[in-house]
């Protein structure tokens, strides 16, 4: 009954926060005051729990891996899409999802928890399985808040119930790895992901930076260690080869990068912590139990990289993502991110103070991939210069209007049923949100 | 020569020779690369100071070669960092010196002030050229080079002097970014011109004026600094 009332609740505040154009973190709140237990009662009940998945960089991406990898075995998975990785973003999205008894139409419930909100979320609901991906310093760290998110990415390993995999090559997600180990008991059971001796100077750890690269050249010398349950072993141009149980597998790739390739040998070996395990209860529809390294591969071959702070809309019954671009590199993964057919593209760039002032930055990415469909529509106060950028790279520009509401109407009119995607600069972004909360749902940005 | 950045001037250069009729061939050269056979426009980027320190050291080892292409007339375009190495030196504000290539006739300072933000020129041959300035180098242009333009928006070289960039036979050395030639076809123009009657003795003109850049133009003119 508990469960009734609290799903319609949510729904019903779900309904007046869209009326009033606010957003969709507010059904959350309301739970979460109203009833406490509702979400840990909700992912209690799937037949596969909860995977968790933590660390410093690359969460949101290996989750989406994860999920797709899931999905392409006919699980049913639930997971915090939005990008609000904190308990009432993931409530909302459950609200949203269950019905009015309160379940939840999922097998699974993949999570990216960020060490900001992990603590919060452990408290309420134990993940089955838990994958810790690093602790790396960004830019912006200042000094000890490396141990602090190390101590707390232990809390979510100590949290877990059955399964945690680990990055071997990360010195303090291994340690974390090792302690599990060494506590008494079988629970959870701790895999590693790693990589060839080989591959260990492509991805420089911290440590290495700042000792010089004594670690890896002895190692390198090292005799070749252990695999681990699932090694990097070889990387290319979107190409890599992934040892699983002492076979080699090579695949096409559509991920970017090297530490989302990394990452993939991280996925991969949570997708097969969980399809090893059992049904907790009840069974999952239209499952295939059987699964080969191959099968994980094949799905694994046809991920895009996630775009971490996108957000996706429904405008005009069809999805809209917003895409916020800041640098070269933000770009470029934001463009790889999707595959443009059949996609209207706007872009708007603005050059206030917090977008920067200088223009050269979109000169230092390509933009060939957007060639095949175009771009729809063109805006934001420095809409020429864009203009002008994807002239030279050959790309068909539909319309160019400086004014952000004004090119948003044209962007719909041209681009009718079908999915749209922005991208913008922050302020751009800003002002785009302002428009669309009246004529859509947007969430409040926190 | 090519440190990070910049790479839109190559794009927008190959692209204006390409509507005048030609078939550039870009060739990238880095650091102990060998120079190719036929040279017929040489750009440079800006880049980190770090990467500054090796590029000197190459380029001064190429001197005897640049400063003949530059005597030859060969067209150039150095922004930035190699605008500075293509001077006499470069003394940093922690009072050490790179020693330039001495082609243009400039010297620079690390200053106290960092110089950024849109910037217009005026220039009796390009018109108005519009670019970013972002750099902390206080360079001073000495008898033997010429300023490539008049600061209308901007600091230019040095808070104080009034002009931006320099100019010693067709060899054209600036801060500005933006990149520069995709908004200033009047300086791609310029460099192609001067390549074509090198090797060919002569230049058409093919390409056209291009809206596009005739608005963005505009609109980067009428932005705060």
């Amino acid at each position: 009954m508990r469960d009734f009332f609290s799903a319609v609740i949510g729904k019903s505040v779900r309904q007046l926060a869209r009326l009033r154009g606010g957003g969709s973190a507010l059904p959350g709140l309301v739970i979460e005051r109203l009833d406490p237990g509702f979400l840990p009662r909700v992912l209690g009940r799937l037949p596969y729990g909860v995977v968790a998945v933590s660390g410093t960089n690359g969460k949101t991406t290996t989750t989406k891996m994860i999920v797709e990898m899931l999905e392409a075995r006919g699980l049913r998975v639930f997971t915090n899409r939005t990008g609000s990785n904190f308990s009432r973003g993931v409530i909302a999205a459950a609200v949203q999802e269950c019905s009015l008894s309160g379940k939840l139409d999922a097998d699974v419930a993949v999570l990216e928890l960020d060490e900001a909100h992990a603590m919060y979320f452990i408290e309420r609901v134990k993940p089955r399985f838990t994958l810790l991906l690093n602790v790396l310093r960004d830019q912006l760290d200042r000094f000890g808040e490396i141990d602090t998110t190390a101590k707390l990415l232990q809390r979510i390993a100590d949290a877990t119930t059955e399964g945690l995999v680990v990055n071997r090559e990360d010195r303090l997600v291994a340690a974390i790895g090792e302690q599990t180990r060494a506590r008494a008991g079988s629970a959870p059971e701790v895999r590693e992901f790693g990589l060839s001796n080989a591959l260990l100077s492509t991805f420089p750890s911290d440590d290495d930076f700042h000792a010089g690269s004594s670690t890896d050249a002895s190692l390198s010398a090292a005799a070749e260690r252990p695999d681990a349950d699932v090694t990097l072993v070889e990387l290319g141009d979107h190409e890599a080869v992934f040892r699983i149980d002492g076979e080699d597998f090579r695949t096409k790739l559509k991920l970017e990068g090297l530490y989302n390739t990394f990452n993939a040998a991280a996925a991969l070996s949570t997708v097969r912590m969980v399809m090893q395990a059992s049904e907790l209860h009840g069974h999952p529809a239209k499952y295939r139990a059987q699964e080969t390294p191959e099968d994980l591969i094949a799905a694994l071959a046809e991920v895009r990289p996630a775009f971490g702070r996108g957000e996706q809309l429904i405008l005009d019954g069809q999805p809209l993502d917003l895409v916020l671009v800041k640098n070269p590199a933000g770009f470029r993964l934001g463009l790889a991110s999707f595959d443009p057919v059949g996609v209207g593209v706007m872009i708007a760039i603005n050059d206030q103070y917090a977008d920067g002032r200088d223009m050269s930055w979109l000169w230092d990415v390509e933009f060939g991939s957007l060639a095949a469909g175009g771009v729809a529509t063109v805006s934001g106060s420095r809409a020429w210069d864009m203009a002008l950028r994807l002239e030279h790279d050959d790309v068909v520009v539909g319309g160019v209007e400086e004014d952000l509401t004004r090119a948003l109407q044209r962007f719909r009119d041209a681009t009718p049923d079908q999915p749209r995607r922005i991208y913008c600069t922050y302020t751009a972004m800003l002002a785009l949100r302002k428009t669309l909360a009246e004529l859509t749902d947007v969430e409040d940005i926190w | 020569m090519n440190i990070y950045g910049d790479r839109g001037n190559v794009l927008s250069l190959s692209r204006r020779a390409r509507a005048h009729g030609f078939a550039p061939r870009v060739v990238e050269v880095n650091p102990g690369d060998p120079l190719p056979a036929q040279i017929d426009i040489v750009l440079g980027g800006g880049g980190q100071d770090s990467g500054q320190g090796r590029v000197a050291v190459d380029l001064v080892a190429r001197g005897n070669t640049m400063r003949d292409l530059a005597s030859d007339g060969v067209p150039m375009l150095m922004v930035c960092g190699l605008y500075q190495l293509f001077g006499h030196r470069f003394l940093t504000h922690t009072g050490e010196e790179l020693t330039g290539i001495g082609v243009l006739d400039v010297e620079t300072r690390g200053g106290e002030e960092r110089m950024i933000g849109n910037i217009v020129l005026s220039s009796d041959e390009f018109g108005e050229i519009i670019g970013y300035e972002n750099h902390s180098g206080d360079t001073t242009v000495g008898p033997g080079s010429k300023p490539l333009g008049k600061v209308l928006q901007g600091a230019g070289n040095n808070p104080r002097d009034g002009v931006e960039g320099a100019r010693t036979n067709n060899v054209i050395g600036t801060y500005l970014h933006g990149s520069l030639l995709p908004k200033n076809p009047a300086i791609s123009d310029f460099l192609i011109a001067e390549a074509a009657r090198r090797r060919y003795g002569s230049f058409e003109p093919a390409a056209g004026d291009d809206l596009t850049v005739q608005r963005a133009r505009e609109s980067a003119k009428r932005r705060p600094r």
